[in-house]
């Protein structure tokens, strides 16, 4: 396969472009550094959720996570209020992180359980699941901003190695991860199966339930880890912190290059799609431009990108 | 033909159930007043449920209908009654816009829920663009049709009754209306038909956007004044308004009076929570919580009818 026929490549062409087009508007052109480490940092939460996302649009049509914004929200929130009552040596690190990773996987698991037992589409069950998560957190926050312990404030917020974001390591790492889990495992081949043709897949012996129900719970645990992450990062939790994630994960993964009808994703083009979408919105940014504007050319700009990356001709 | 379509009979009854169980916490609601005002908020509600409903129909969801009704209240409200020219020229273009979103995801075979979660990005931002801060006024006439009082039965029960009756005719009595059903049941067939896919879907969505654009309306009309956040809830509350009232997700079968009376119920349960003394943070979650359980009612009912 030649490199510029892989589903990714234009991605990180615009990535690119968008890059030096944002760096040209800062003065003196000395920002590039600082450009790429936000970006890089930035960049590392949107993939994050997008990865999960990815994994669930694989499945097919009618398969996406609704619950991402409440789950992050409902992670961060209760991971925060239990290390906040602890000393902040590194058994509070461990158990936020734990308690984060069980809130994602109970999520995912009721997400899952509704989806099959109600028989409804996930875009509904997720959708409706997504408000009772919300409101457990509302409930649990109170209004109360409890702080991260400090050693996770530094780590998040710090560029240990090479001066890249720790963040980026993180999404880097778990990014790989993915990429084995899609590509070198069965896991992986299934869940392109089902997204390929699902009464294939179930007629070859492929256990359709069980895949799925792996694929949700998966999904949660990136936004509840996320949600975790974010929260630490930006000095605690806030009810509204996964509001824009919904778009994003979905638009990182359209833009990265996987089909939104499923069956096919790549996880290289996640990476592209987020450095994309946050150097578009730096750049309108840096054209000082007001918020109303903002918002209206980042939907234009996903649907455009949506319309020519994944549009089929219609069938005849 | 039988005299109430067994769709329907769920919805009636859990809003039958809601009126007595609000007429039981409240008895003083039991009056023109009482009833006026439980209700006024639904008239709102109730067409943009209608206008979600058609989107359904065609087998789309949209997700950026309270982001639309919001950018309408703010034309209402900020452009609508100093210019009403420029006013009814923009609020024509919002349902041009909206056809033109339905033709491009059936040309480009696009995922609705997609494309309107960016369009909700589209419609927030120009609202802000309009109306910067929460403020306008509502245009007079628009005033005083909302908050009209007409002998014996409120305003609301009226503009409910009649939001039914039209809905139910254009989507249920016409060809026109039979036409996008057919989309929403086998775009194949009607393409194979002769009738261009394209053109309907189109029409499906303008037709929504002209009762969004009513939605956006009527609430300035009750609340007089327009702000960008102000309808944000509508997405989830239309959805769930269709689904309580009967209408599936696939193969165009819906039901406009259905979309009606869970629009209805919606606006009910609001104030039965807290007439309740529910605390607000379950808010949310409660209505989430209602839409599960019926759609838990409805699928063991299915499987009891599946039974005998």
């Amino acid at each position: 396969m030649t490199l510029h026929r892989a589903p990714w490549f234009w991605a990180w062409v615009a990535a690119f472009a968008a890059f030096l087009a944002t760096w040209s508007m800062s003065a003196g052109g000395g920002g590039g550094a600082a450009l790429a480490v936000a970006a890089l940092t930035f960049g590392s939460f949107s993939v994050l959720t997008g990865l999960g996302q990815m994994l669930v649009i694989t499945m097919g049509p009618g398969n996406t996570d609704l619950s991402i914004p409440a789950t992050m929200t409902l992670a961060g929130t209760l991971s925060l209020k239990l290390m906040g009552g602890m000393d902040g040596g590194a058994v509070t690190v461990l158990a936020g992180l734990l308690s984060a990773l069980l809130i994602g996987m109970g999520v995912g698991i009721a997400n899952f359980a509704l989806i099959r037992l109600l028989r409804i589409p996930p875009i509904i069950a997720t959708l409706s699941a997504s408000f009772l998560y919300q409101s457990l957190a509302i409930w649990s926050n109170r209004g109360l901003r409890i702080k991260p312990p400090p050693a996770l404030a530094e780590f998040t917020t710090g560029r240990d190695l090479l001066g890249v974001p720790n963040l980026a390591w993180v999404a880097l790492a778990i990014s790989m991860g993915f990429w084995v889990l899609l590509n070198l495992s069965g896991f992986g081949r299934r869940v392109s199966a089902i997204g390929q043709n699902a009464r294939a897949a179930r007629l070859a012996g492929v256990p359709v339930a069980r895949v799925s129900a792996a694929t949700y719970v998966i999904c949660a645990m990136m936004a509840a880890l996320t949600g975790f992450l974010l929260a630490c990062f930006s000095g605690g939790a806030a009810l509204n912190m996964g509001a824009e994630f919904l778009l994003m994960s979905i638009a990182v993964t359209v833009i990265g290059g996987s089909s939104i009808a499923g069956g096919n994703s790549n996880v290289p083009g996640i990476w592209a799609g987020a450095l994309f979408m946050y150097l578009i919105v730096s750049m309108l940014n840096s054209y000082g431009l007001g918020a109303g504007v903002r918002l209206l050319s980042t939907g234009v700009i996903i649907i455009a990108i949506v319309a020519v990356a994944s549009g089929r001709k219609a069938k005849p | 033909m039988r005299l109430i379509n067994p769709r329907l009979a769920l919805p009636i009854l859990s809003l039958a159930i809601l009126i007595v169980a609000v007429f039981w916490l409240q008895p003083r609601a039991m009056s023109y007043v009482g009833i006026n005002l439980l209700f006024n908020l639904a008239v709102p509600i109730a067409l943009a449920t209608v206008a979600q409903m058609i989107i359904i129909m065609v087998n789309d969801i949209d997700l950026s209908m309270g982001a639309f009704v919001s950018l309408v209240a703010c034309i209402t409200a900020a452009i609508l009654p100093g210019n009403p020219a420029l006013g009814v020229l923009m609020l024509l273009g919002c349902v041009l816009a909206y056809a033109a979103l339905g033709a491009l995801i059936e040309a480009r075979q696009l995922p609705a829920i997609v494309v309107t979660l960016g369009m909700s990005f589209v419609w927030g931002g120009a609202a802000v663009l309009i109306l910067p801060s929460p403020g306008g006024t509502s245009p007079v006439w628009l005033t005083a049709i909302m908050k009209a009082k007409p002998p014996l039965v409120p305003m609301a029960i009226i503009a409910s009754l009649l939001i039914a009756g039209v809905a139910h005719l254009l989507i249920m009595r016409s060809a026109f209306g039979v036409r996008l059903r057919a989309l929403g049941g086998n775009a194949r067939a009607v393409s194979r038909a002769g009738r261009s896919t394209v053109r309907l879907r189109a029409m499906a969505y303008a037709v929504a956007g002209c009762f969004a654009v009513l939605a956006g309306m009527a609430l300035v009309g009750l609340t007089t004044s327009g702000d960008a956040n102000i309808a944000l809830r509508y997405t989830l509350l239309s959805i769930a308004g269709v689904i309580l009232g009967g209408g599936e997700f696939t193969g165009g079968r819906v039901s406009p009076i259905g979309a009606v009376i869970g629009a209805l119920t919606l606006t009910l349960a609001g104030s039965f929570l807290s007439f309740l003394r529910l605390s607000p943070d379950w808010q949310i979650g409660a209505q989430g919580a209602i839409l599960i359980l019926v759609l838990a009612a409805r699928l063991l009912v299915r499987q009891a009818e599946k039974r005998t």
